[in-house]
């Protein structure tokens, strides 16, 4: 994908195919996203957005095919490595994941003391700076239960950045929130992408926030890539699934009595 | 016919996995206690604090329990004991049945109550909400961070808990000795010591360390295997406790029949 003379691709992801028992979710998603890129992955519900998000990081196994970062197969990698290669990626999960018996604060220190030989005071300093840029000062002694869920989404991004990964994956980062909380995580997405020049990949439904934090876009519809390229492109493509899409359209009655009647015949001969 | 023998099979063939589920994930943790990337002294200081959670914290509850219940012997014993006037074998019994058998079991009981439900919530939620695979992907290992802690926590408390037990139970025979049944405290507590052999209270001790281990194992396999939703972290904590209680009677089975044989049978 990537053009000659640009950045080398960070992560590389080759016919991924991914199954949950006889369902194949991923049928064979091949795509790179460059050095300093932010990647946003849009899709509907159902889409494999999120299963695509967690073969990426490996979460989740691929049936087939491989996903490199920074050139090493996670597939295969050994234990030991794998973890290196964790520690220099960030992930945001849709709900934040905090760990619930611990603070705020605590959950930003908690990488920094297993995996960095700090002073304690250091990591406090740290951990401050954290919240700060997500707009959190003095929230460190909260539980998260205690936090709302764009509290909590922002949390999960400083603990994301709290080793200064190369790498961010945000899964959902909007979803579920008003419009002025979501307008402002996307501003946070947009100062960290000025100010880290990180590679970020963003899975997100919502449009207005895709375009506006996007380098490229890939559109994933039920399990495949629709639409790959720089944001404008996608956003004037004449592709009918991603006119669909950014047009808001319900799926017609038609598609739906087709898709029925497949559903209904699976597996009968 | 056919049927029936097939459920069978397919019943055994699950037992079997589960078992070999709970030697792997012990297995995988005391490799990891040694070889894990992890800092040791946070990991110890995990431990502590599970170690805490999961034994000071029982010590009123199993203590208060197993003093009723070296009451309860007592005054069962008497019941039969009075008819051949043989009442000087009250401390004796009390001792005996406390410090060999009900002094770990009833400790596990409370334990498993307390801790082995708690940890299939704790790691089933963790499950259901991401915190589990956050922590992989923040590479601290699950394993390694929550149940390596929860297995040094246990082997520690649950000997100590038990041999709290066993003081507990004797006092509580005391109390039934000294009020009901003519002795003073020093001679009760005289005949109890004479009574116990040192064997009596090790073959307690050496079964509440494996009652913790599997009581961990158990509680933790059952929260790793927590599928989606709220319900099914009630549900794995249901049957943590359920299969912890089985397991424990069962493993507390063999080893008194192994000690019995031990001795050549008398």
């Amino acid at each position: 994908m990537s053009a000659p003379g640009a950045a080398a691709p960070i992560i590389s992801a080759s016919h991924v195919r991914v199954r949950y028992g006889d369902r194949e979710v991923l049928h064979g998603i091949t795509f790179d996203v460059l050095q300093g890129e932010t990647m946003v992955v849009l899709g509907g519900s159902g889409s494999g957005k999120s299963t695509m998000l967690r073969a990426l990081v490996g979460l989740e196994k691929p049936s087939s095919g491989e996903v490199r970062i920074k050139g090493v197969d996670i597939a295969r990698a050994g234990a030991r490595q794998m973890d290196a290669i964790r520690k220099r990626i960030g992930l945001s999960f849709q709900g934040g994941a905090l760990i619930g018996s611990m603070t705020v604060g605590a959950n930003i220190a908690l990488p920094l003391l297993e995996h960095t030989a700090l002073e304690r005071s250091t990591i406090e300093v740290m951990v401050r700076i954290k919240l700060e840029q997500v707009g959190l000062s003095g929230f460190e002694h909260y539980s998260p239960s205690q936090l709302s869920g764009g509290m909590k989404k922002r949390a999960a991004f400083a603990r994301a950045m709290a080793l200064d990964p190369e790498i961010l994956f945000f899964d959902e980062p909007s979803a579920g929130l008003d419009p002025i909380t979501a307008a402002g995580i996307d501003d946070l997405i947009l100062s960290l992408k000025k100010a880290y020049a990180l590679s970020m990949v963003v899975v997100t439904h919502e449009l207005a926030s895709a375009f506006l934090i996007a380098d490229r876009i890939i559109l994933l519809d039920r399990g495949t890539i629709v639409a790959m390229g720089p944001a404008e492109e996608v956003k004037n493509s004449p592709h009918p699934r991603v006119r669909q899409f950014l047009d808001r359209v319900a799926d017609s009655t038609q598609d739906d009595e087709v898709d029925h009647l497949r559903m209904y015949t699976e597996g009968i001969r | 016919m056919t049927e029936w023998v097939a459920e069978v099979g397919a019943a055994t063939g699950r037992t079997v996995a589960y078992v070999g589920g709970l030697a792997e994930i012990f297995a995988k943790s005391l490799s990891l206690l040694f070889l894990s990337p992890l800092k040791r002294g946070r990991m110890l200081q995990r431990a502590v604090h599970e170690a805490m959670a999961a034994g000071v914290g029982a010590i009123p509850i199993t203590s208060l329990i197993t003093f009723f219940i070296g009451v309860i012997i007592a005054l069962q014993g008497a019941y039969e004991l009075q008819r051949l006037g043989a009442m000087q074998l009250v401390p004796s019994l009390v001792a005996i049945s406390i410090t060999r058998e009900l002094g770990p079991l009833v400790t596990a009981i409370v334990v498993i109550g307390r801790s082995g439900s708690a940890f299939a919530a704790e790691i089933g939620t963790m499950r259901v909400t991401e915190e589990l695979d956050a922590l992989k992907t923040m590479a601290l290992d699950p394993v390694a961070f929550l149940v390596v802690p929860k297995f040094l926590a246990m082997a520690v408390m649950l000997p100590s808990l038990a041999i709290l037990a066993d003081l507990m139970g004797v006092l509580g025979g005391a109390l039934f000795g000294v009020f009901g049944g003519g002795f003073t405290f020093g001679g009760y507590m005289l005949a109890t010591r004479d009574a116990l052999l040192l064997r009596d209270i090790t073959s307690g001790v050496v079964k509440s360390l494996v009652f913790g281990i599997v009581i961990t194992a158990v509680g933790c396999q059952e929260g790793f295997s927590t599928g989606a939703g709220a319900e099914e972290v009630g549900r794995s904590t249901t049957s943590a406790v359920v299969v912890s209680i089985l397991l424990v009677i069962l493993i507390d089975l063999i080893f008194t029949a192994l000690f019995y044989l031990a001795r050549g049978g008398q």
